[in-house]
């Protein structure tokens, strides 16, 4: 049996690999739900900010962290742990590894951020008017980020803690320059060019679409955006994690 | 059909060549000993041939398969057992072996049984559900071996199997790969325990400096340096080492409460000592003839010029 069935196979292993081991581990924990929950809590509360303006940004910032903690930790921990090797020595591809490790990280995005939207709309009145784009916006934006995850795993180190520092040095930018805590219709200048150059701007911008039907692009624009950057943190975390792929062992 | 085939293997970092043109040939069901000194090239050799590299030139086929052109069906036909224990300290030792099976896309009634099979041969029923970080090291090995002959390799890859175990998981390790290539697997054994390759292998190849120096028998590796055969003795009290200027006695070191003579005529050397031990009044505690030893062999293989 070769192809397509043991490229799936090969996944799926994985993925409930790594849901197995890394999402419970200490890094995951504090960077994926307690930092953002710990950023709204800073941002948000006792400002008297109209929550229901900012919450697809809130959310967004919920599921860019979620996504993208899990990526980082997996194959420097494996690495660290001598475990790296025999999985090269496993039947799979290097692609199921890779597409193995975004499954787990945008499970683990699409799980979290669903409980925070479940418990936030007992506490908010938020109404989603197109429930389908909303599904849409998790979906592509859990793979997008979950895919930046990855990417930023693709160094050769076998330290957690360096990679997780280095992840965090890209990842904390993105969030205040992404329309999350200024709505990107009150942006000009400088930064609302930096806006349009991360990622994230298009996964606020799809759940405004979704949740309050107004929106800077068009949310086919927003969509192809994240389902192209995508595709291109998966083809630069391929290339990078095959040139580096005994480094570290 | 050989087990394994390799011709020409080359690999580069930078300006080092850790693999040099490598070629050999393994064939089914024999132990294969490779050995070689620290910095070799066994271990990139390994990773070479199962996969995890990729060469800069040759080929390495296992059962007929090129690793590089087909690597999933050739990963199929093998099982590995890196350097270091390399299974995953979170998971049980149960956990880790399904785990094992389901990547080679075994089903669940087959794991089922497998995992029974595997947990009683390796002595780890009991701990079965621990996790694997609160094993020791020997248990660790046994649940990483586990893992790589799960789905019955054709070839085993062994990279210093034994390295740091205590005697009842060193037994173990052995019995397994004797269990294991009587069951029909090849074994591919590196390790730097010279005595270990000289009583599990039929075929030693001993690499340094990414070549391959000598490829034989182990009988026949000791032969090619025939000359350097030695006599342990012990006597009944300390004697001094001018006690041992006789004809035909090449070289005298210590050994413990023993003294080892080499010769290239140790019947000579024999009658010589009985005859002194005779002379100085001294009993003979025990004395043994020895003849080349592959250590030796390995040695002056591998030696700096």
């Amino acid at each position: 049996m070769t192809g397509l069935p043991v490229f799936l196979r090969g996944i799926a292993v994985i993925c409930e690999k790594n849901m197995r081991l890394y999402y419970t581990k200490p890094p995951v924990l504090m960077f994926g739900v307690l930092f953002p929950l710990f950023m709204f809590l800073a941002f948000f509360v006792g400002r008297n900010l109209d929550l229901l303006t900012f919450f697809p940004g809130f959310l967004a910032m919920m599921l860019f962290f979620t996504s993208s903690s899990v990526g980082p930790l997996i194959t420097p921990w494996e690495k660290r742990e001598k475990t790296y090797e025999r999985l090269l020595s496993y039947p799979v591809t290097q692609d199921s590894i890779i597409f193995g490790d975004i499954v787990a990280g945008a499970i683990f995005g699409v799980g979290i951020s669903l409980l925070v939207w479940l418990a936030s709309i007992l506490f908010l009145p938020v109404v989603v008017i197109n429930p389908g784009l909303f599904g849409l916006a998790f979906v592509l934006g859990t793979l997008a980020f979950s895919a930046l995850g990855v990417l930023l795993a693709s160094p050769a180190s076998n330290s957690p803690p360096n990679v997780m520092i280095f992840s965090n040095l890209i990842r904390f930018p993105l969030i205040f320059m992404s329309g999350i805590f200024i709505p990107l219709s009150q942006m000009q200048g400088p930064g609302l060019i930096l806006a349009y150059c991360s990622p994230l701007t298009y996964l606020v911008d799809l759940f405004n679409a979704a949740v309050s039907g107004t929106s800077v692009f068009a949310p086919l624009v927003d969509g192809g955006v994240l389902l192209a950057v995508t595709i291109v943190f998966i083809l630069v975390a391929r290339l990078i994690q095959v040139r580096n792929l005994t480094k570290g062992l | 059909m050989n087990a394994l085939e390799i011709e020409h293997l080359v690999k580069r970092f930078g300006a080092v060549t850790a693999v040099n043109d490598i070629s050999l040939t393994v064939e089914s069901g024999e132990i294969f000993g490779f050995l070689g000194p620290n910095g070799a090239g066994k271990t990139t050799t390994i990773r070479l041939i199962t996969g995890v590299l990729t060469p800069d030139a040759g080929t390495a086929r296992i059962q007929g398969i090129d690793i590089h052109d087909h690597p999933i069906e050739a990963k199929m036909q093998m099982g590995v057992i890196p350097e270091s224990s390399t299974v995953y300290g979170d998971l049980s030792a149960e956990q880790n072996l399904h785990l094992s099976g389901k990547m080679y896309g075994m089903p669940r009634s087959q794991r089922d049984q497998r995992v029974e099979e595997l947990l009683s041969r390796m002595g780890l029923s009991e701990r079965r559900r621990s996790p694997v970080r609160t094993f020791s090291k020997g248990m660790k090995q046994r649940v990483s071996i586990a893992c790589a002959i799960f789905h019955r390799p054709r070839v085993l890859f062994l990279d210093e199997p034994t390295s740091g175990l205590d005697v009842q998981s060193r037994r173990l390790v052995i019995d397994t790969i004797h269990k294991m290539n009587e069951e029909g697997s090849t074994i591919f054994l590196t390790t730097h325990n010279i005595e270990e390759a000289n009583t599990l292998c039929r075929t030693v190849c001993i690499i340094n400096k990414g070549m391959v120096v000598a490829q034989d028998s182990p009988e026949r590796l000791k032969k090619m340096f025939e000359t350097t055969q030695s006599v342990e003795v012990s006597f009944s009290r300390a004697v001094p080492k001018t006690l041992f200027a006789g004809e035909g006695i090449l070289r005298v070191e210590p050994c413990g409460d023993k003294w080892r003579v080499y010769t290239d005529d140790p019947d000579r050397v024999v009658k010589y000592l009985v005859s002194r031990a005779e002379r100085e009044s001294l009993g003979i505690t025990s004395l043994t003839m020895s003849g080349p030893s592959l250590e030796e062999a390995f040695v002056h293989l591998t030696e700096c010029p």
